[in-house]
């Protein structure tokens, strides 16, 4: 650990030490501070938010929050969890058998298939939006949320296979073998003896996919609207409507925003692994 | 390599048929995913290629007819396109190497014990958490707001007045949102490098009396470049893709100053209706990027493997 490679210095860095912790606590509050002030606008009076001196004393107000609450907020909630849930239980179902078939019992030309899987990360959603679009409109599914369900499966599909496969790989060979012998069948093993070694990844797997599903907007802009619009249609529909009010806004984006920060801040230490699809440990 | 023979089975050759079974066994829990990815990103894709030869706009009913290249022709005559295709380059590198600096620098910051270390990496985390609509809404509304945002007022003891930003800096003003964004990501996956550092080197370095300095330029940054590489890799992939902070913050204005190839695009396709157009251009973007990604998906092929040895 650090501390040791450290402690040896402790007496000529203490100083030093404090300084820098000090220095990392300013602008870890810095880049915070952003989010800080709009969940405190969020709770302000307008004429409170919208002064040229910004204001910290005021006198706290719920009113914004109901005001949201009472603009239709709900069903846009509804929506984005149904996709969120709904997809990411796909995205499971789908990508735990395919890296089950790419580490464990691995298929032929096994980098072959991963170098596809994640290329179709790599090419720009903008290219195949007009399609889609024309698609959707003509199976009447615009403004439908299975649209969505499909498509934020579609996006998120490849980075779980890969995530899914680096946990796989960890389960040592001799532990499968064992069951192998002890004459469990291919699907007892895999469920007896896989499934609970991979948990803890199939749970950051599932993080990974509800964070991009749940901000997603590129595919919810273009193709749903009043019926199956999710949170950030909302949110852009939210300034149009209501016209510009700092606090209301403020409510607003905090309300959106917090499901997925709550679910970072709680599964911290999944995040880094999701985020380099496996590769960091 | 699992061998899944059963305990005590003769390794007889096996007939042709049973090879092939086993074959199609292995390779059928692949197949759901697969086929589900080939036909949701592929065969769109196809049909891009294929509207891409029309000349179709959604509002003229019975304008589609077949027009061959003209569309390719068009779009490398489109100075609008190329300015975004400038943006778009612009606005990754801008990101992704100002997000790299800041977020090592953060992570050696983080990289040692001290009172409240996991809540400022919680803190500093959270701009990555942020829906990014919502955070682009607080940063045009709360933050670079000509008469009420915090900047100019922070920014006023130094003589600014009302500057808007977005329409005086609209590119920066990007840059700075999404850098915002994506320094904690930097951050996390460099930090994850600096802790996998074998702390034996270091003590060693440090007990032979080499600086600080040296040590890092010499022994941590040799260590950390594979996870400078793949984090640079993962970030552009995800930024040059940008489409939510530039629809909030600036619709790709003033004019189209700040328009990159996702938003322009988008312009053309739901605001201009022209779907040949938008379709050669998406087709253009991807020939780029395939270009581009070859080379980065190799390099980012070596880390993995690296990792799995």
């Amino acid at each position: 650990m650090a501390d040791t490679f450290l402690a040896s210095h402790r007496g000529r860095w203490h100083w030093g030490g404090r300084a820098t912790t000090l220095v990392t606590w300013i602008i870890g509050l810095f880049f915070f501070f952003p989010i800080a002030w709009m969940v405190l606008t969020a709770f302000k009076h307008e004429v409170d938010a919208s002064t040229d001196t910004p204001k910290i004393a005021f006198k706290p107000t719920l009113e914004q929050f109901s005001n949201v609450f009472h603009s239709g907020f709900w069903p846009y909630v509804g929506n984005s969890a149904f996709a969120t849930v709904v997809s990411t239980l796909l995205v499971l179902a789908l990508a735990i058998p395919a890296a089950y078939a790419l580490s464990i019992r691995p298929v032929q030309k096994t980098s072959d298939v991963l170098f596809f899987f994640i290329s179709t990360k790599m090419l720009p959603v903008v290219a195949v939006i007009v399609p889609l679009y024309v698609i959707t409109q003509q199976i009447h599914m615009l403004d439908n949320i299975w649209t969505m369900v499909v498509l934020f499966t579609a996006m998120n599909l490849p980075i779980a296979v890969w995530m899914l496969r680096s946990f796989m790989l960890e389960v040592p060979g001799e532990v499968l073998e064992a069951a192998q012998v002890d004459g469990a069948g291919l699907m007892a093993s895999f469920r007896h003896v896989l499934m609970p070694m991979i948990t803890p990844g199939i749970a950051s797997t599932a993080l990974i996919c509800v964070i991009f599903s749940w901000n997603e907007f590129f595919f919810s802009v273009n193709l749903t609207a009043a019926r199956a619009g999710t949170v950030p249609v909302f949110l852009v529909g939210f300034i149009t409507s209501e016209g510009l009010f700092f606090a209301q806004l403020s409510a607003a984006a905090s309300m959106a925003a917090l499901p997925v920060v709550i679910a970072g801040w709680i599964a911290q230490k999944q995040l880094v692994r999701g985020l380099s699809m496996g590769a960091i440990k | 390599m699992a061998v899944l023979t059963a305990p005590g089975a003769r390794t007889t050759t096996p007939s042709r048929s049973e090879e092939r079974a086993a074959r199609w066994s292995r390779r059928a829990p692949l197949l759901p995913a697969l086929i589900f990815t080939i036909v949701v990103t592929q065969l769109p894709f196809l049909l891009t290629l294929w509207y891409s030869l029309q000349s179709w706009n959604l509002v003229r009913p019975g304008s589609r007819h077949f027009v061959g290249l003209r569309n390719y022709a068009d779009v490398f005559a489109d100075s609008v396109f190329r300015g975004a295709v400038v943006h778009t380059v612009l606005i990754t590198a801008g990101c992704v190497v100002i997000s790299l600096l800041v977020g090592l620098g953060l992570a050696l910051l983080l990289d040692r014990r001290f009172i409240g270390r996991g809540v400022v990496r919680t803190l500093l985390i959270t701009p990555f958490l942020v829906m990014p609509v919502a955070s682009a809404l607080l940063w045009k509304y709360m933050m670079l707001d000509p008469v009420y945002g915090i900047v100019n007022w922070a920014l006023s003891p130094f003589g600014a007045g009302d500057e808007d930003w977005v329409v005086s800096h609209p590119m920066w003003s990007v840059i700075l949102v999404l850098v915002w964004q994506w320094t904690p990501f930097m951050m996390l996956l460099l930090l994850a490098g600096l802790q996998a550092q074998p702390r034996d080197v270091l003590e060693a370095a440090s007990v032979d009396g080499a600086s600080r300095w040296r040590t890092f330029v010499h022994i941590t940054l040799p260590h950390l470049r594979r996870y400078i590489e793949l984090s640079t890799l993962l970030g552009a992939i995800y930024v040059v893709n940008t489409f939510d902070q530039i629809y909030m913050l600036t619709q790709g204005g003033p004019g189209t100053a700040s328009s990159n190839l996702p938003f322009y695009i988008y312009q053309r396709a739901f605001l201009g209706f022209d779907v040949g157009q938008s379709a050669a251009m998406g087709v253009v973007v991807v020939i780029g990027t395939i270009i581009v990604a070859t080379v980065a998906l190799r390099t980012i092929f070596k880390s993995f493997e690296l990792e799995k040895s």
